[in-house]
């Protein structure tokens, strides 16, 4: 009878203390939004600077339609280290070519074939959120000044 | 039998004797132009997608492919089909491939590739054909639209300008050296030249 009561008690708390969840959605849940209109790669051929020295370098090129599965890799096809000759592109970085255990290998190492899991194209847009990156050079100014 | 055929063979040549020869004429130009008109339109009849796609190997495979492609969906709305890039489209040249289609006969009769993955198998071999195909006659099939006279390399990306200055103003490569899987998907591409 206790616990019964106590139950009824808590019922209105549990529906009334609804959890703020951050997203991106300007709407409720249930409600379907309008997609976003398609944008345009960028696709100036200028490197982009890297934010830190461990960024992997965003594509500054389009990558439309370019396929990469188990059969083909259409980004191997110029970023590979025989292709570079013909395509004048840069080589993957050498740690492509290692397994997670540092030993060098003949082709691109398998994790790390899927070229789109960390290197995207960009396109000039407004950011979604707010950003208030600083790369290591602005922090280190930032402590200079302070002295 | 033997009699019977050269018994045939005299009445060929002798000359005709109840008809005159207007009505030779004239009957023999007009059944000309019926037997003509007939293998021209059935030779047309082959030569679009509707045709192509009756089969379900290239209804299920090769055509679901292509519908997510440039050539088949696009801001303007021009698209090509099946036969435009894999039909020669000069007559003696046309009759040469359609002739050569007709080991694709066989095919769907012996059901060579009636499955998906027997069609995955084969792709390697199928799409070598075309590959060669297109290499040999200097991607005319391409050509036909995309031509090299008109193109513009200031409107193309710098990429695409370098290797279009370089590779195929020299004519030492045709476009299906590099552009190839653009219209559908790729076999395995270990030990094609110019991948990985």
């Amino acid at each position: 009878m206790k616990k019964l009561l106590l139950l009824i008690f808590f019922i209105p708390l549990i529906t009334v203390a609804e959890p703020y969840i951050a997203n991106l959605r300007s709407s409720d849940i249930a409600s379907e939004q309008e997609a976003p209109r398609l944008g345009n790669e960028e696709n100036k051929d200028l490197k982009r600077k890297r934010n830190y020295p461990m960024q992997p370098p965003t594509i500054p090129h389009k990558t439309q339609n370019y396929r990469v599965d188990l059969n083909s890799n259409k980004c191997l096809s110029c970023h590979s280290r025989r292709q570079v000759v013909d395509s004048q592109a840069p080589m993957v970085s050498v740690t492509h070519y290692m397994d997670r255990d540092g030993n060098f290998l003949a082709e691109v190492s398998p994790r790390r074939y899927f070229c789109n899991q960390c290197h995207v194209s960009q396109q000039s847009v407004k950011p979604l959120v707010e950003n208030d990156f600083q790369d290591i050079d602005a922090i280190l100014d930032n402590k200079a000044v302070k002295k | 039998m033997i009699n019977k055929l050269k018994e045939l063979w005299g009445t060929i040549r002798q000359p005709s004797r109840y008809f005159s020869l207007g009505v030779l004429t004239v009957a023999g130009f007009i059944a000309g132009i019926i037997f003509w008109g007939g293998f021209n339109t059935a030779l047309e009849a082959t030569n679009t997608e509707t045709f192509c796609i009756s089969c379900h190997e290239m209804n299920n495979n090769v055509y679901q492919e292509l519908k997510s492609t440039i050539h088949y969906t696009n801001r303007s709305g021009v698209r090509a089909t099946c036969p435009d890039c894999h039909v020669p489209h000069d007559w003696t040249d046309k009759i040469a491939r359609k002739m050569q289609a007709s080991k694709e006969v066989w095919g769907t009769i012996f059901r060579t590739i009636d499955t998906r993955e027997k069609f995955l198998a084969k792709r390697k071999e199928l799409a070598s054909h075309e590959w060669d195909r297109l290499k040999a006659n200097d991607s005319l099939e391409c050509r036909n639209c995309h031509n090299f006279q008109y193109m513009d390399f200031t409107r193309q990306g710098k990429r695409a300008e370098q290797a279009h200055s370089a590779g195929l103003a020299t004519g030492e490569k045709t476009c299906i050296d590099c552009h190839k899987g653009i219209a559908h998907e790729l076999p395995n591409m270990a030990g094609v030249e110019g991948w990985q």
